[in-house]
């Protein structure tokens, strides 16, 4: 079953310069091996089609069961010279959000028992 | 002695922050400091525009609403304030300050400004040696006027004016999380190469560092994480201990939540490498830190850490980069969508005609696209209304005035029905970053007393 990210975890992105990065932290720590497995570098790149041109990064943080992605050349070409009316990239956390993720069995179980919707 | 624990405050988190919140904390929090950060990146360069037009100011334009409003608590309750508020003025600021505290009529008072983050003279002096961070070129290699060049100070200096007996120190910039840090130090007398002890301080001083962000601000998304009371959203406080322990809270009854997520939220808020987060006054590690909820809105923060200082402080450059001219209008009503589409059509074409020269032109669909460009979900549906803007980058004022004015005749001579066009002009002031040697940037430290 797919889920929305949305589901299994919550974010918030940041800015330095014309660099981006987005916190992602699992609601529960049963998520964080799908988080690790399905969000990569790759699958970001590729959900943020235009707007990352540079480098993406991933870190972990395993005890806060969280990854952070730092993506390069996102802002528009910093948030002093954009034309973007997010120069900052603050909506990208929700972006990232809409990225389906391929759930097991065990914990599409436990998403649906929360009343979380899989996608069509 | 030292004190077994010490209490400090966010009382703001950018220049135009909340008072009333951080009044009430003030009042009701039984703090031991009150930290105002109200800094961004480019807040600064547009504060030295500001001195450049006046001496006296250049400092936080709400500097006056913030201390009437908060430092008749802090002064009864022997709260001391640390801020940023000076920005590009420091000693303008402590003059205001010290005439507000007569005007309060306040017990004696001490005021510190740590003066010297401004380097200015420094790198125009060094413009072939420095090179910028974001493209490795030398700053020569900037085309237009460079307008300031700010160090991110460390809390060293804040320590030192501590020690002198300030009650009230007022920096220019600095690093945002060493406003919080600079107490700890001084209070606990920690050593200033302990990087493990300074590590934990610093993800301790990050989680204020954004005010508000970590108890429930800028989080709530209804259904999945709500906050009770948002509108009422209280500013947190830390409670540290000489060896580092921390339980970040906030003042009973106001709204907002602090949970481990939030401030899990709030710690990877703009850090990069988690294990390597550079700050002037240690290299933190964040891989290794724990939160645990130990109460109502009570978060324990442990397992920070930390490495060497870096030799070299990050300088932040402002420059006069051109202009960018703005215009949105809007479609309403059955075939929105197409209108709008041929209004961006006739706009491309006028450009064409009229010969602008632009460096850079962005069309976005609010309602459709205006955040993720091409990356945004699609919806299925047309839109009942949608919101058509230009913007344009131009090496000259009159270009993008000209775009503006382009869009501004769609209405008579564009699609049929839309709203009228709103348009806007202005001066783009980017920045970059630069290293410099930590040895090189002389600061000292002006003091004022009270009577």
């Amino acid at each position: 079953m797919q889920f929305y990210l949305r589901e299994l975890a919550h974010a918030r992105a940041g800015d330095k310069g014309d660099t981006c990065n987005i916190g992602v932290i699992a609601y529960q720590s049963r998520f964080y091996d799908l988080i690790l497995k399905q969000v990569t570098p790759e699958r970001v790149r590729e959900h943020f089609k235009s707007l990352v041109k540079g480098e993406i990064r991933r870190y972990e943080l395993p005890k806060v069961h969280a990854i952070n992605l730092v993506m390069d050349n996102a802002l528009g070409g910093g948030v002093t010279r954009s034309l973007s009316l997010d120069p900052h990239g603050k909506s990208y956390s929700a972006l990232l959000l809409a990225m389906p993720i391929e759930v097991d069995e065990d914990n599409s179980q436990i998403l649906l028992a929360m009343g979380r919707k899989p996608l069509p | 002695m030292n004190k077994s624990s010490i209490r400090i405050g966010a009382g703001a988190s950018y220049a135009g922050d909340r008072i009333e919140p951080a009044a009430h904390l003030a009042e009701h929090g039984s703090l031991d400091y009150l930290v105002f950060e109200t800094l961004a990146e480019r807040t600064i360069a547009l504060a030295n525009v500001e001195k450049f037009k006046n001496p006296q100011l250049g400092y936080n334009a709400m500097l006056e609403d913030r201390f009437l409003a908060c430092l008749k608590f802090c002064s009864t309750q022997g709260v001391k304030v640390i801020t940023n508020m000076g920005a590009a003025n420091p000693e303008g600021a402590l003059k205001k300050t010290v005439q507000l505290i007569h005007d309060l009529n306040l017990k004696p008072t001490k005021v510190a400004a740590v003066v010297g983050d401004d380097v200015l003279e420094y790198c125009k002096a060094n413009l072939h040696r420095l090179k910028i961070m974001e493209t490795g070129l030398p700053l020569s290699s900037l085309k237009g006027e460079i307008v300031s060049a700010n160090a991110y100070l460390g809390a060293d200096h804040m320590v030192e004016a501590l020690e002198q007996g300030a009650d009230i120190v007022i920096t220019g910039r600095c690093a945002d999380c060493s406003l919080f840090l600079a107490p700890m130090i001084y209070e606990f007398k920690w050593s200033q190469n302990d990087w493990n002890l300074l590590g934990q301080g610093q993800v301790c001083a990050d989680m204020l560092e954004c005010g508000a962000n970590v108890s429930g601000g800028f989080f709530a998304d209804p259904g999945y994480k709500d906050v009770p009371d948002l509108g009422n959203l209280g500013y947190p406080y830390i409670d540290i201990k000489p060896n580092g322990d921390c339980v970040i809270s906030k003042v009973e009854g106001t709204g907002g939540v602090i949970s481990p997520a939030t401030c899990a939220e709030q710690m990877i808020y703009e850090i990069h490498d988690p294990s390597h987060y550079i700050t002037p006054d240690v290299v933190v590690d964040f891989t290794g830190v724990e939160l645990n909820q130990v109460g109502p809105d009570q978060v324990q923060i442990t397992g920070g850490q930390g490495k060497e200082r870096p030799d070299h402080l990050k300088v932040s450059i402002g420059i006069k980069e051109g202009w960018i001219g703005e215009a949105e209008i809007t479609y309403a009503g059955l075939g929105c969508l197409a209108r709008a589409r041929l209004a961006e059509e006739v706009v491309r074409r006028r450009i064409e005609i009229s010969g602008l020269q632009l460096q850079e032109l962005r069309v976005d669909y609010i309602g459709l696209n205006s955040l993720h460009a091409d990356a945004s979900l699609v919806n299925p549906q047309e839109p009942y209304e949608v919101r058509v803007r230009f913007a344009c980058r131009s090496a000259d004022k009159s270009n993008a005035q000209k775009l503006a004015n382009e869009v501004e005749t769609l209405v008579g001579k564009g699609p049929c029905a839309s709203s009228l066009p709103r348009i806007q002009v202005r001066e783009v002031l980017a920045i970059y970053s630069a290293l410099v040697p930590r040895d090189d940037i002389k600061v000292h430290i002006v003091y004022e007393e009270t009577h």
